[in-house]
């Protein structure tokens, strides 16, 4: 007669539509969850930069000092001189400081002048054992050391001297992922076109699959692959002299990288509506012209997103570049050997004195990464935007 | 109920006179075409005159715009299709082994059931097709879009945006849009397939409109479902039922005296 009457446990009549938020409970549960994984996602992230930048902070507010040499201060001099000092002098964190009584300090400070006594006479003569290595001309500015007879970029952080200079590193990133992204780039965009517009269903089955396998080889397999085989092979081809070097390692890089950016271009090439194709065909293109100048132009936000990410895969990557060539070189040439930024940190980390100059430092590579990534990206997303925006004809 | 059909499919292929006004531009002759191990037309055989707008109507899958792409090939890309029988334009074989399909697309032209523009300038939507055949020079090129926007009753309401995406138009512009598109490249036969299922009632009277106009240098053949449509711009219809040719002739003929039974069914709405 009414509604309300077909189910018993309903209210009757129209009472039914106050049941408000407590009528799907489940649904309700699953969202709030939902939005929870985005929101601590999103947190997390940020608390990694925290955590990496408050690491690298001393270091970019020139609390670190790593001068092999200082002022021998005598242990009787301890009410004399300011906390401050005397805490950088025994090199201590502010709560070990504030827990160390009279006593101790004392005796870290009679230490800390048998130590500087040590030091060879043969050191104590170089002019680079009272520099702080970590301010950030020596940083980032070619320096002259002592033997060497013009500037240079130098990263050796172990030894007397901490020599920090971050520019080969940088270098040897950039080297090896733009290596990486030249070879994978076109190959991947060319595969992902001929599979999404050009082949054959039944050569596509195969095709797809068969790239995307490629990155289900571990990075440590494929940086092995890359010293053992493709390293000697490459050498055999190009006669260079340095069998590893950042070409090899780049190359390898890039073959971790095509699947990606295959996958995310062949999928932004396939969602650009047949009806593109077919007005272009019935126009008179053949398949290439189609699929070169409607389709891929229409792609162009999807398949830019792919290369922002390839750069991001492959300035990120570790394991293949450690693998095939470590030397931290300061040289332009793809022939010659490079360390990146990953490689250094993964390779030094765990050597490196935790809370010491060398382990800030390698957390502002870190935290230098992080906004590098973060950059390109941000870039990029602007100029996605930029093109869908034209494409979709709407006014920026 | 076979002999039925094959016979009215005689009566239809012996259309040199059927509906003779007009010098023919294409025949067909028993074509037949097979998705696979599905037969979608069976032996169709129609001749269909110069500069007059031929109708096909028919229900959903009587094989109407599957018929229609014959006369460009553009079932080629369609993979396993088989076609059998002769498709001549102007006489040619166009199915023959030495076409060029490129060639012949250029003089078949063909506007889709769904709008298309490509997602580019209005100018350069026009200025592709007439690239892809040779056409560069930018004053040429600059002639030939707006003769061609003129043609399709665009060019009032674009001229001043042409280098403004195609997207920001509304949706029968951009079916002119692609009208204009496929004149550009100054085809004989203009092919299109539904052209106006998907626009309100105004921009579907523009685009009749349109079509009336164009009848006078095109030949033009026209899918649709919309009857109303068929026998307002149409000088024949042929009626399409499951793949076959049941009846072709004068629009006059078929809306008000249909030979065959299941035509006037059709027409009167009794089925489809």
């Amino acid at each position: 007669m009414s509604h309300g009457h077909t189910t018993g446990k309903r209210t009757a009549g129209w009472m039914g539509i106050h049941r408000g938020h407590q009528a799907r409970p489940v649904e309700r549960l699953a969202e709030w969850f939902i939005v929870g994984v985005s929101f601590s996602t999103i947190a997390v992230v940020f608390l990694i930069f925290i955590f990496v930048g408050k690491e690298a902070l001393p270091l970019l507010l020139g609390r670190e000092n790593s001068a092999l040499l200082t002022e021998v201060i005598p242990a009787a001099d301890l009410e004399k001189i300011p906390p401050a000092k005397l805490r950088a002098y025994l090199d201590l964190t502010p709560e070990q400081f504030a827990a160390m009584d009279k006593e101790t300090l004392k005796a870290l400070m009679e230490v800390r002048e048998e130590a500087l006594k040590e030091i060879p006479e043969e050191v104590r003569k170089d002019q680079d054992a009272r520099v702080n290595t970590t301010e950030w001309r020596y940083l980032v500015l070619p320096h002259q050391w002592s033997g060497y007879d013009k500037p240079e970029y130098i990263w050796q952080p172990v030894g007397n001297i901490h020599k920090y200079n971050l520019v080969p590193l940088i270098v040897g990133s950039l080297k090896t992922t733009l290596i990486g992204l030249a070879f994978a780039v076109p190959l991947a965009l060319g595969a992902a076109i001929y599979v999404s517009q050009l082949a054959r269903p039944r050569v596509k089955e195969w095709v797809k699959p068969g790239i995307e396998l490629l990155s289900g080889i571990p990075s440590v397999v494929m940086g092995t692959f890359a010293l053992i085989v493709m390293a000697s092979f490459f050498q055999k081809i190009f006669g260079y002299e340095v069998r590893l070097n950042a070409f090899v390692a780049g190359i390898a890089l890039g073959l971790a990288v095509i699947p990606l950016v295959f996958s995310i271009a062949e999928d932004a090439l396939t969602s650009v509506p047949r009806a593109y194709t077919q007005a272009a065909l019935a126009l008179g293109a053949s398949k290439w012209q189609a699929a070169y100048q409607v389709v891929l132009p229409s792609a162009l936000p999807g398949v830019f997103a792919a290369v922002v990410l390839g750069f991001g895969r492959a300035i990120g990557e570790t394991m293949i570049v450690l693998l095939v060539c470590s030397a931290s070189v300061m040289s332009w040439s793809i022939f010659d050997s490079a360390r990146s930024i990953t490689t250094t940190i993964a390779a030094e980390m765990a050597e490196a004195v935790s809370g010491g100059h060398h382990y800030r430092i390698l957390f502002l590579l870190g935290a230098f990464l992080f906004a590098v990534t973060f950059v390109i990206n941000l870039i990029g997303d602007v100029v996605i935007h930029r093109l869908k925006t034209q494409l979709e004809g709407k006014r920026a | 109920m076979p002999e039925v059909t094959l016979q009215k499919i005689s009566v239809a292929g012996g259309t040199e006179s059927a509906p003779p006004s007009g010098p023919a531009l294409i025949e067909v002759k028993r074509l037949s075409l097979h998705y696979g191990a599905t037969r979608a037309l069976k032996e169709i055989s129609i001749t269909l005159p110069e500069r007059l707008v031929t109708a096909f109507i028919g229900p959903s899958g009587c094989g109407k715009s599957t018929f229609l792409r014959c006369f460009n090939r553009m079932n080629d890309l369609i993979d396993n299709v088989r076609i059998e029988g002769v498709v001549k334009i102007g006489g040619h074989d166009i199915y023959g082994d030495d076409v060029d399909v490129i060639e012949l697309r250029k003089r078949v032209g063909m506007v889709f059931q769904k709008s298309n523009p490509f997602p580019k300038s209005i100018y350069e939507n026009i200025a592709y097709g007439l690239r892809l055949h040779g056409l560069k020079a930018k004053s040429e090129l600059d002639g030939v879009i707006e003769t061609s926007l003129r043609g399709a009753a665009l060019w009032d309401e674009v001229k001043d945006r042409l280098h403004a995406s195609a997207l920001g138009l509304s949706g029968g512009q951009q079916q002119r849009l692609c009208i204009a598109r496929a004149i550009a490249i100054k085809p004989e036969i203009i092919l299109m397939d539904e052209p106006a299922s998907a626009l309100d009632p105004l921009a579907t009277a523009r685009i009749e409109d349109l079509i009336l106009d164009l009848k006078r240098d095109y030949t033009i053949v026209i899918v649709t479902h919309n009857m109303q449509q068929a026998a307002r711009i149409s000088d024949h219809t042929a009626f399409f039922y499951l793949g076959e040719l049941i009846e072709f002739d004068t629009t006059k003929k078929i809306f008000t005296n249909p030979t065959n039974k299941r035509t006037e069914d059709y027409v009167t709405g009794r089925f489809g």
